[in-house]
């Protein structure tokens, strides 16, 4: 943006001015076709009976892994572009703000059924998961 | 939450003296302002109506939060019950209390009143103001803690004074570490802020009847240097001033002391008393703070890992004072001392090297601006010679530092992990305690094989890293914190 807006301004050559936008335009269409295939390449999730487990990010890389008996809650979520693709967004929280466990792009039917399956095991749980 | 209808526990009132604090609380907000007008008898007086329409809203609303806000403790739960229009119950299960914060500013000290506070194990920023209550006697006060955290007394109200093992005591010579934190220069920040929003009340300042004070103009005639040199040493001594005061007014009498019924207890303040009692058994570690002025006149500060206590004034337990002292009292606390003083394993040499690349990066890039500037005539050659000797040299300072501070240990039943040279810390957390494992790599992680092990725990900073650990000690660290996580996800 602050470049596009420093090209636009007054006082740019011609010759920079195409060669800022081309070289934007290609870094543009780089990233939108790179990161989301790395993205889809690293995303991995797993539930057990004893822990959650996922893994996320391209650049920077995340995994998490929280044991079933320390969820708090468990919350599915779909936005409007979710619900056009039919997906899920499952978030598995404990009582760390550092921590909750976000899987995205679950086709409905998984996500649910993971619900109810994190749901039943977090309450078969004893103590107060912190 | 359910309320369970128990008619036969009568709800309790705050301290009828409040109805006095409010108003005389709002006055002095609006102090400043009255001066202003006063003393200099201009401005503009067409915001004053407004504020004084303020302030009379203000002690009316604090009239009707006095006669709606009421509070019980049944055998499983703490209920407040407050608002005119919309009534609101708040409750809490006793055995989710993990902490009470009372604070009694100097009307209220006059009085003989304090301010409750509530610390459960919800998550931080959620809806805190519900579990306060501003203005119980100092007798209901300490009634209230027992009931609410003396859990061996059973139901009898807790018998208040019984003599806990004083664990750090307040020393008079502790002031000199005072100057030492941060707390100066943003005290200095605060009261800039507040100044220029007084001037703002003035209104818009005639230029024209401005002179400059003699002393500026010949300040100016020095020359930039000598002006910026002076307003330097002058911001200095006056941060410097500032934080031993505040120092002071917060940290005076600071008493640290376990008592019998399970519970750490923390008292301390001048003007403001601050008393603070953390459930024992909830604490998940302590964190010994080593910042880098501080490291500088051997001072360290002791912050508790706990639920129910952020980060933050909660959980003190012993402001900056003599990093031996800060070390002992966190033996004494913890029970053990290998977490404290005990070796820590080292890192790869990958570490190392990023330390040496993340602090010699940016140095780099500045030192090549500076020849640049000094290059193209910008800047003189010696000056920018200078500077770049001066940043190389910090810079190396710095990874160095670094690379002296990381380490972690596994040390009886504590994960301990230390990092940091500006801010460097010692993290001493309970493997109990911790509820998760997150494991972070940045590219560049993955390419020297690293990665960043953070233990997730409710309380305190919410989580701790142990930086730049290759993947088989991460895979270890979280075996040893919480056994059995792993194994359904290894590969045989």
């Amino acid at each position: 943006m602050i470049v596009m807006a420093v090209l636009m301004s007054t006082g740019v050559p011609d010759w920079a001015r195409v060669a800022g936008i081309a070289a934007v335009t290609v870094g543009a269409i780089a990233f939108v076709v790179v990161m989301p295939r790395w993205r889809y390449a690293v995303h991995r999730w797993e539930a057990t009976d004893e822990a959650v487990y996922t893994q996320t990010g391209w650049f920077d890389q995340e995994r998490r892994i929280a044991p079933i008996t320390r969820i708090q809650t468990v919350d599915s979520a779909r936005g409007p572009l979710e619900q056009l693709f039919g997906l899920s967004t499952v978030t598995v929280t404990t009582a760390s703000a550092k921590g909750p466990l976000r899987i995205a792009g679950l086709d409905v039917a998984t996500a649910d059924g993971l619900v109810d399956a994190l749901t039943a095991a977090a309450q078969a749980s004893a103590g107060d998961a912190t | 939450m359910t309320v369970e209808v128990a008619p036969e526990i009568p709800w309790r009132r705050l301290s009828r003296r409040m109805l006095f604090v409010h108003p005389v609380h709002e006055l002095l907000r609006f102090l400043p302002l009255i001066v202003i007008f006063v003393v200099f008898g201009r401005g503009d007086v067409s915001n004053a109506p407004y504020g004084l329409i303020a302030a009379a809203a203000a002690v009316l609303l604090g009239v009707m939060r006095w006669l709606t806000t009421e509070y019980r403790v049944t055998p499983d739960q703490v209920q407040i019950r407050s608002g005119l229009l919309e009534r609101k119950i708040s409750s809490v299960a006793r055995d989710r209390v993990r902490a009470v914060d009372v604070t009694a500013r100097v009307m209220h000290r006059l009085l003989g009143l304090a301010v409750v506070t509530i610390g459960t194990g919800r998550q931080a920023g959620q809806n805190d103001d519900a579990l306060r209550l501003d203005g119980l006697t100092v007798e209901e006060t300490a009634r209230l803690r027992g009931e609410l955290l003396d859990r061996t007394a059973g139901e009898e109200a807790a018998a208040p004074a019984t003599p806990g093992q004083v664990l750090a005591r307040w020393r008079t010579s502790w002031v000199r570490y005072g100057p030492f934190s941060f707390s100066g220069f943003v005290t200095l920040g605060v009261l800039a802020g507040g100044a220029a929003q007084g001037l703002n009340e003035l209104g818009p300042v005639d230029t024209d009847d401005v002179h400059l004070p003699h002393v500026v103009e010949q300040l100016a005639d020095l020359g930039i240097g000598a002006v910026v040199t002076v307003a330097a040493i002058a911001l200095v001594l006056a941060a410097t001033m500032l934080a031993t005061a505040g120092y002071f007014i917060a940290h005076f009498r600071f008493t640290l002391s376990r008592e019998a019924n399970g519970t750490l207890h923390v008292s301390r303040g001048l003007l403001t008393t601050r008393a603070t009692t953390l459930e024992e058994r909830r604490l998940r570690g302590v964190e010994l703070d080593l910042p880098l002025p501080l490291r500088l006149v051997r001072g360290a500060r002791l912050t508790a890992i706990a639920t129910g206590a952020d980060a933050g004034a909660t959980a003190l337990l012993l402001p900056p004072a003599p990093a031996a002292e800060a070390r002992e009292t966190a033996v004494r606390v913890l029970g053990d001392d290998t977490p404290v003083t005990g070796a820590l394993r080292e890192h790869p040499p990958a570490a190392i090297r990023r330390r040496w690349t993340r602090a010699l990066g940016p140095a780099a890039v500045l030192v090549a601006a500076t020849l640049v500037a000094g290059a193209a005539g910008v800047v003189s050659w010696p000056l920018a010679a200078a500077v770049a000797a001066v940043l190389l040299a910090s810079g190396a300072a710095l990874a160095l530092d670094r690379i002296r501070a990381l380490g972690h240990a596994i040390a009886g039943r504590w994960l301990v992990a230390q990092s940091g040279s500006i801010r460097r810390t010692r993290a001493i957390l309970e493997r109990d305690g911790v509820i998760g494992v997150n494991v972070r790599s940045s590219y560049f992680q993955r390419r020297a094989g690293v990665c960043t092990f953070t233990a997730t725990t409710a309380g305190g900073r919410e989580g701790y890293a142990v930086l730049d650990v290759d993947e088989a000690t991460a895979i270890g660290l979280a075996e040893e914190t919480v056994p059995g996580l792993l194994t359904p996800f290894l590969r045989a």
